[in-house]
């Protein structure tokens, strides 16, 4: 399958029709995994990375998994095409940096993706919309089992599957979930939410991973440790976590509404406004806003329907997306004029917000402590 | 916002490097980021960046000094500079030093998760081979000649199947 064809379609995760779907973006898990006998990308030379390619990647593309997948080595990309990929979460941005000896292996539903020498020979990840951890666990498992009979991985009695970083020694896993969390932010409960988070010893980090800010009001919780408990009991925990910060995000919106209604449809106004009738808007400015609009969406100010095209908005305004449906190459103030006409295009069938129609989030549940 | 360090006294000194396109950042207090040379960045060591403050001084402990990776030339201050390990066997070079670093990072020191299914048989044999050693060794150290001479005919059969 060609890079284009799998470019023009967005991907499973991006319909957010998955469970939670409205407080639960996305769900990853992703596992690290190396051959024996070769050294970790980092350190090899060229030619160790190219034989390691060599071997694996025929290996991963005769997974049933990944039938009709699409499969490029990373320096045949050009630089747009990947940044598009860092901004479906297919690859990392690391990955996107990689030269020679690097790949990518992604099945047509765009929901595996594989990449070959990034950090290490292997990081596997699938990626589910909402909240559908265990789902991913399963699939990125399948093919695991799938791949081990068929290359020979590192792996130690006592720290098990062997990675170039030890922070991913042990089970390899990260698995995590983009969260969005308006109201928390917006009653400026996020901070003591991200400490207790925290404190069990699991990482909040902002949209992009590691050192990126948090924008759009979203979040990405993910688990730090992969030494000394089963996957399983990983996936358990975050996925209890997460559960919890929902329904702490469902109380913080309920009390908004009570405390400051006015407060909640000022942002929900001018996000509508401003995305309505601007020339001129950043990414980050974008995401801002529209996480307010989503917001609208939840409290049903705004019809059900209008859902999808706030979603697709995420992913459109995102730079790389934005250049590839422009013929020239964009300036970053092009960029901002251009994102501001298909944001105002795409909101011209949306109709004002209607408080009046509102519908009140799920009464608040005890609040519980014991985190 | 308090030191990345002491987590004690405000940050004054906040380090940003860019790593392989990366960014990382430290906040440090003012006495924290003078003992740790920031004010000499090149002092400043990657690993301790990504793993935590004296990461790399702890994968130094247990490993001469200079002390190379068999199997891929990899050494100390490879890691130092990387905050990366070279190879798999890097984990048996270094592992001394490694043991508490992995201590620290991390809720246990064994791996209780997946096992390939292709050594999950070979590990079981070798962990009843040992078994059956330490059993035999303590059975021949009691004089109990009856169970030794078992226990090495099971040790036999074992070997068999290996």
């Amino acid at each position: 399958m060609k890079i284009s064809s799998l470019l023009n379609t967005s991907g499973e995760w991006a319909r957010n029709d998955g469970p939670h779907h409205q407080i639960v973006i996305s769900s990853r898990v992703r596992l690290a995994r190396n051959l024996s006998g070769y050294p970790f990308p980092g350190w090899g030379k060229k030619a160790d990375r190219l034989e390691v390619l060599e071997v694996i990647k025929p290996e991963v593309e005769g997974l049933s998994e990944l039938n009709d997948c699409y499969s490029e080595y990373i320096p045949d990309l050009s630089a747009l095409e990947k940044q598009v990929l860092v901004e479906r979460h297919l690859i990392s941005r690391e990955h996107a940096a990689k030269g020679v000896g690097s790949a990518v292996v992604i099945n047509k539903r765009q929901t595996l993706s594989i990449m070959i020498n990034e950090e290490d020979h292997l990081r596997m990840q699938v990626i589910r919309s909402g909240l559908q951890l265990k789902n991913a666990f399963k699939l990125i498992d399948k093919v695991d089992s799938g791949l081990e009979k068929r290359v020979d991985y590192a792996f130690h009695p006592e720290l098990g599957y062997l990675t170039a970083c030890p922070t991913n020694v042990g089970t390899g896993m990260r698995a995590s979930a983009m969260i969005h969390l308006p109201a928390l932010v917006l009653s400026e409960q996020i901070n003591p939410v991200i400490q207790a988070v925290n404190k069990i010893g699991l990482a909040v980090r902002g949209l992009y991973g590691e050192g990126t800010e948090a924008m759009g009001n979203l979040f990405q919780i993910s688990n730090q440790t992969t030494l000394g408990e089963k996957e399983e009991e990983i996936i358990t925990q975050l996925n209890k976590v997460i559960e919890k910060i929902i329904g702490h995000e469902q109380n913080a919106r309920q009390m908004l509404l009570q405390k400051k209604p006015g407060m909640v449809l000022d942002h929900i106004g001018r996000g509508y406004g401003i995305l309505c009738h601007a020339y001129s808007m950043t990414s980050k400015e974008a995401l801002n806003l529209l996480s307010f609009l989503k917001l609208g969406v939840d409290l049903g100010h705004f019809p059900e329907e209008c859902q999808s095209a706030i979603d697709e908005l995420f992913i459109l305004t995102q730079p790389a997306h934005l250049q590839r449906g422009s013929k020239q190459k964009l300036a970053p103030e092009d960029r901002d004029a251009l994102r501001a006409e298909i944001i105002r295009d795409k909101l011209k069938k949306f109709p004002k917000p209607d408080s009046s129609k509102a519908v009140t989030p799920e009464p608040p549940k005890e609040e519980n402590h014991d985190e | 916002m308090t030191c990345d360090v002491c987590k004690t006294h405000p940050a004054t000194v906040f380090l940003t490097q860019i790593v392989d396109g990366k960014m990382q950042k430290v906040n440090l207090c003012e006495s924290c980021s003078n003992e740790k040379g920031v004010s000499d960045p090149t002092a400043f060591e990657l690993a301790d960046l990504l793993l935590g403050i004296g990461a790399s001084e702890e994968v130094a402990r247990g490993s001469s000094a200079g002390q190379r990776c068999p199997a891929c030339g990899f050494s100390h201050s490879d890691f130092k500079k990387t905050g990366r390990l070279g190879c798999s066997v890097c984990y048996e070079t270094f592992s001394e030093g490694l043991q508490s670093l992995v201590k620290a990072m991390h809720k246990g020191t064994r791996h209780v998760g997946k096992v390939p299914a292709r050594l999950l048989r070979t590990l079981e044999l070798s962990a009843r081979t040992k078994a059956l050693q330490r059993d035999l060794e303590q059975a021949v150290a009691e004089e109990n000649y009856e169970a030794a001479a078992q226990l090495r005919d099971q040790l036999r059969e074992l070997e068999a199947q290996a």
